[in-house]
Parts: C-alpha cells; sequence; structure tokens
C-alpha cells in the first residue's frame, strides 16, 4: 500500500518512528496541538495519514486534541494524540472519560522537564507518576517505556494492540532524547507485524459496558444506539449517579480487566536477575546506560544484574521483587527525584537495599561512568 | 408524515430527569417533533452529543440513538473525531449556556470558523442550574445568582452574535415562548451542511426564576415573549433599545465549504499526489 512503510533498515527520529508505527497499527485519525518536543509526530502523520485514507488535524487545544480522538474512536478509528507535559496535564480529565467509557485509544507523552514550562526542550522522566495517577478516581493505567528509536516504533504498535484489547487508553511514555535521536531501526514486514481491532458486537448485542470483562464495542453511526457516558452506568450504558452497587461493579471491572492482566501485559528486558550483587532497575533514556555501565563492572569483577522496565504500568512487580531477591542492593537511576524508586522499594518488600540516583536539569542522560560510581560506591557501603 | 407525532417513538423507555416547568422538555419536544416531520422514522441517521449540565440530559441516554455524553464542555471536540470519521451521520450536539459557551467556548469558536457539520443546540437558562444556580457568562446584569448575591456585575456574552462572527452557516435564536418557530429553524438546520448553532432562550424556574422573583415557568416564558424583539427590527434599534431584550429570528444563513469537504477533498489530492510518486 502506498504510503504505508515498506521493510527494510531505515536511519530514523524517534517521533518519526512512532508516527510510522500508528500507520502500521492501522492508526487512521490523529488529532494534536503543537508542542516540544512531540511536535515532529503530528507533523509527520499529517502527511501520511491522508495517503492512507485518514485524517490528521490541528485542534485548538490539547483538550480538543484528545476529546477528538476518543469521539473518533467510538466512530470506529483506530485514533491517537502526541503531546508532552503541560498538555499532557491538559488531557488528563479526558483520559479518565476515556477509561470510564472504555474507549480505545492512544496517547504519547514526550517527556520534558517540567514542573511547568520548566526546561521545554530538554529531556526528564517526570511524568511516570502522572502517567498513572494524573486522572482523578479509582483506575488503572497502562503505560510503556521505549528506550530507542526501534522500541519507538514496536512500542506504540504495542499501545495499540494493548489500548484495543482492554477497551482502555494506553499511554506511551517516550521522552524527549528517545523522541528526538536517529538511530538504525528495522521495519519488518507487514506479515511479522501482529496488529489487534477491537472486539465488535454480534447484530443483537446490547450489553456494552459490562457482562463481560471487555465487553464487545460498537462504532457509533452502525445502528446499535449505544449510549457512551462518563457518569457511572449499567452495562447497557444506562446512568446511575447514585447507586452504590452500579458503580463497585463498574469501576472493580475496569481496574480488574487491566489489574488481573498485569503480568500479560508486564514486558522487561532482564540481564542476571538470579544472580547478582548489585541490581539496577531503569526505563527510557535512562536505561540506555546499563549496558556499558554493566561492562565497566564485569570488568571489575562485580555481578550486576537489571530490569529494564518497557512496561511501567501496571508496574512489573514480580520481575523486580525477583531482582531484588538476589541483589543485595539495587540502584533505580532516573532523571526526575525519586518516582519508580518508591515503586521498586514497594516491590522489594525489603530484599534490598534501594538506592535512588537521580538527575536533572539541563536535560543530562545519566552516564555510565555516573552508573557504575555508585555501584562502586554501594559496594563499598 | 405518515402518523400523528409521538415523542414516545424516538425515546426509550426511561423517566426523565428534568423539573417541572423546565424549558429542556419544549427543546426536546420541538426537536423531535422536527425530526417527525422530516420524514425520520427513526434516529438511526443521527448521533447526539453532550456535554455536562442539565440540557445535556436531552439526548442522553433517552434518544433511542448513539448519544455520547461527553465532559463538560467537550461535546464539540467529541462531535469533530465523530463527524469527520462518520461523515454521513447527522451529528447533534446538545448543551447548556454554561457547556458551550463558558467551559467549552473555544471549541465553539473554533469548530464555527472551521464550519464543522454539526447542529449545535444551546439552551440559554442564564444560570449554572444543576450546580444550584450560580452565575452564568450569559447572565444579565445585575442579576442575582448564588454566587452575585448583590447582582452580577458582568454583562453577559451573546452567543448567537459571537457563532456569526467565527463564521457558522446558520444561526438562529428563538425562545421557548417560540416552539413553533424553533421547530422550523430546527428544521431548516437539519437540512443544511456545515456549522449550525441555534441558541433557545430556555427557562430554569428552579434555579434563577426563584431567585429572581418569579412566581412559575410560566411567568417566565411570558417574559421571554415580552422580551422578545425580531432581528430585523432590533437591527434598526440602538444599543440601549436593545438593553433586557432578546433578539430572535434568523442571525446568518449561508453555503460556504464544511470541514468535511475541505477535509476529505485534502486526503483526495494527498492521494493522488502519492500515487503520482
Amino acid at each position: 500500500m502506498k504510503g504505508y512503510p515498506k521493510e527494510g533498515v531505515y536511519f530514523w527520529q524517534g517521533n518519526e518512528a512512532c508516527a510510522e508505527a500508528a500507520i502500521v497499527s492501522g492508526c487512521r485519525f490523529f488529532a494534536g496541538y503543537p508542542i516540544t518536543p512531540a511536535s515532529e509526530i503530528a507533523e509527520h502523520l499529517s502527511k501520511k495519514l491522508p495517503q492512507v485514507g485518514g485524517i490528521a488535524i490541528q485542534m485548538e487545544d490539547e483538550i480538543a486534541s484528545i476529546g477528538a480522538v476518543v469521539g473518533a474512536s467510538w466512530a470506529g478509528a483506530k485514533s491517537m494524540t502526541a503531546t508532552s507535559g503541560p498538555g499532557f496535564d491538559l488531557m488528563q480529565e479526558t483520559i479518565g472519560w476515556a477509561f470510564m467509557t472504555e474507549t480505545p485509544c492512544v496517547i504519547v507523552d514526550v517527556q520534558r522537564l517540567g514542573p511547568s514550562t520548566g526546561q521545554a526542550t530538554k529531556c526528564g522522566q517526570g511524568d511516570v507518576m502522572q502517567a498513572r495517577w494524573g486522572t482523578h478516581g479509582d483506575y488503572a493505567a497502562i503505560a510503556l517505556s521505549p528506550n530507542s528509536v526501534q522500541e519507538m516504533f514496536d512500542m506504540t504498535i504495542k499501545a495499540f494492540n494493548l489500548a484495543e484489547k482492554y477497551r482502555t487508553p494506553v499511554i506511551l511514555l517516550a521522552d524527549e532524547i528517545v523522541a528526538h535521536m536517529r538511530e538504525r531501526i528495522i521495519v519488518p514486514s507487514k506479515k511479522n507485524i501482529k496488529t489487534a481491532g477491537r472486539k465488535k458486537p454480534k447484530p443483537n448485542d446490547t450489553a456494552f459496558f459490562g457482562c463481560e470483562e471487555v465487553p464487545p464495542m460498537p462504532s457509533v453511526g452502525d445502528g446499535f444506539n449505544v449510549a457512551v457516558t462518563g457518569s457511572t452506568h449499567d452495562e447497557f450504558g444506562v446512568r446511575f449517579t447514585a447507586d452504590p452497587n452500579v458503580h463497585k461493579r463498574l469501576v472493580e471491572r475496569l481496574n480488574n480487566k487491566i489489574m488481573y492482566h498485569a503480568e500479560e501485559i508486564a514486558e522487561t528486558e532482564t540481564y542476571n536477575l538470579d544472580d547478582c550483587e548489585i541490581g539496577i532497575v531503569s526505563f527510557g533514556c535512562t536505561s540506555r546506560a546499563i549496558y556499558e555501565t554493566v561492562e565497566m563492572a564485569e570488568k571489575k569483577g562485580l555481578k550486576v544484574g537489571y530490569v529494564q522496565l518497557k512496561t511501567l504500568w501496571p508496574f512489573p512487580e514480580k520481575i523486580v521483587r525477583q531482582l531484588a531477591e538476589s541483589a543485595e542492593k539495587v540502584i533505580v537511576p532516573e532523571m526526575n527525584l525519586r518516582q519508580v524508586f518508591y515503586e521498586v522499594q514497594r516491590a522489594a518488600g525489603g530484599s534490598a537495599d534501594i538506592i535512588p540516583l537521580n538527575k536533572i536539569g539541563g536535560g543530562e542522560l545519566i552516564t555510565p561512568e555516573e552508573l557504575f560510581a555508585e555501584i562502586k560506591e554501594s559496594v563499598k557501603k | 408524515m405518515s402518523e400523528a407525532f409521538s415523542m414516545r417513538k424516538y425515546l426509550r423507555d426511561l423517566s426523565l430527569p428534568f423539573c417541572a416547568g423546565c424549558g429542556a422538555l419544549t427543546v426536546m419536544g420541538e426537536f423531535l417533533r422536527a425530526v417527525h416531520e422530516l420524514n425520520y422514522e427513526n434516529l438511526s441517521k443521527f448521533v447526539f452529543c453532550s456535554g455536562i449540565g442539565c440540557s445535556s440530559w436531552i439526548p442522553s441516554p433517552y434518544f433511542k440513538a448513539d448519544s455520547v455524553h461527553t465532559l463538560h464542555g467537550r461535546s464539540i471536540p467529541v462531535a469533530t473525531g465523530i463527524k469527520l470519521l462518520r461523515p454521513e451521520a447527522n451529528v447533534v450536539v446538545f448543551g447548556g449556556d454554561g457547556d458551550i459557551v463558558g467551559i467549552g467556548l473555544s471549541h465553539f469558536i473554533h469548530a464555527a470558523r472551521r464550519n464543522l457539520d454539526v447542529l449545535v443546540i444551546m439552551l440559554n437558562n442564564m444560570i449554572y442550574g444543576m450546580t444550584g444556580g450560580q452565575v452564568a457568562p450569559t447572565t444579565p446584569f445585575k442579576a442575582k445568582t448564588a454566587t452575585t448575591p448583590y447582582g452580577s456585575f458582568e454583562y453577559p456574552l451573546d452567543a448567537a452574535k459571537l457563532a456569526v462572527t467565527a463564521g457558522a452557516s446558520y444561526v438562529a435564536r428563538w425562545t421557548t415562548a417560540h416552539s413553533k418557530e424553533l421547530k422550523n429553524a430546527i428544521k431548516e438546520a437539519l437540512t443544511m451542511q456545515g456549522f449550525r448553532f441555534i441558541e433557545v432562550t430556555s427557562q430554569c424556574p428552579t434555579a434563577y426564576g426563584r431567585r429572581m422573583g418569579f412566581k412559575d415557568a410560566g411567568e417566565m416564558v411570558r417574559w421571554f415573549q415580552k422580551s422578545a424583539v425580531p432581528i430585523d427590527k432590533a437591527r434598526k434599534l440602538g444599543e440601549e433599545e436593545l438593553q433586557e431584550k432578546i433578539v430572535v429570528g434568523k442571525f446568518v444563513c449561508k453555503r460556504r465549504p464544511t470541514l468535511v469537504e475541505t477535509v476529505y477533498k485534502m486526503m483526495e489530492e494527498a492521494q493522488k499526489e502519492v500515487e503520482k510518486s
């Protein structure tokens, strides 16, 4: 198909890889608002989507962008938006609405350095907890964290697949470094890329919001008379704004449909998980320092293991606990002032010393030297 | 028209949530009457969007149709996504003044600018009714509300005028005292393309009338009847003469390229270009 990336090796920017992957995933609607460092996704999709019969539109703000994305998803299209911290703030209410109405969609947050306008063009990893707890009320989030251009491609596809499978918004929590760097990437042939679609209803189905863990989803305009609402609703979409049982039944199912599958959703890359003195838990651009650090440590005769968190939410606690049970000390490098650190501490349950390594400002990466210095320091203690 | 009008035909079997005397019932009735007179046997060709507020409950979930009940102020962006993907559907937005021209104002202006193909029916009751009667961007100067106990110290917004300026294809304003004119405006708007806006001045006896000393809903409707000035006449009057008046009628009715038309044309051109390359 014209406009569809051919199988092969490319030298792409992270944001470009994300946009191409969206097209491969079958995304046919994008709405966004310009923001550094995510704008290239909108620019690329504005060029490519119309070529494959899709639509990209620049809305008046991020609230309108994600609103249009949810609308397009109910009209039957796989849909996406891309933004950064300030825009991600504005989208939170609608992310909650998408969760409550079980609307599959992908939200790319290319993290930059906050709070507020902060250092707008520099990298940060400060939105980890926002991706989990940004909207109000009881909900479960799915957030993925790529560490390379290849992973920007692969995880965009995964984000669409999870969104469709679980009928829920999925966050691709990228960062400025991964989004803006260029590197080698392999685009597999179309037949080697697995893409998932949503479960469609049978002609006489009426329960689009319950009865099953993930109910079938009709499109508006298909004659199903679907009533969509962010208010508490029963299986048929009828509002029940006071009944405790209807609320409990709905909100528990919405959470459980994700949390019961946490292990299935959790993706990690591990090394020396069961045989290490020092462990590292890392994610996104920060995890790129791990490989060289491990080499440095091994040359000095230190046994180092690591977990790269490709899924941040639901948190891959089982794997992290496994690492903590083997290692005496676990270092958590991140470009924020401790966010994943507390999750690791919680997952470790006291089975290892958890050591934070934090760096903020100027978008500077934690280098292998800095990480290795922390390892040497922790061995001394 | 094949048979006598019955609202029930278009409604789910649920009891309606509106207070006694609420103007939403008039608007709901006139909308469905318009649909009936345009010979729609059911609402399958429609998709309804609404936000948060009493009037957003008109379609959701009461209409036997696809209805998307969105967040406060966000019905128009959601309708944008739906209409672009489903150009064949009649997308109709219901909302109140707080929803459409308070919290959601920028979406309203931009949708008119884009000439998004939706019909927006806004019930203007001049108050935040659902939350208990707080001042709205449409509240008349000096009106007493829960948050302006000494009278409003701001001037209200003219939503219909704004829609005209922003580029809407069709703009009309009527009141609940003008049910026939309202129905005819809805019929006219439903047979057109582009951004269509109908503002209905509507009574909220519970949260507005009570504080402003109106005896009941009937007295409020009579107030609308008395204050209404047809637009042709209003054009000849000065600002002062129009104070405390409600200008009613058709503000604009024109044809210009709609968002659906321009988006799909762009898509065609993009595909031609990629075929050539």
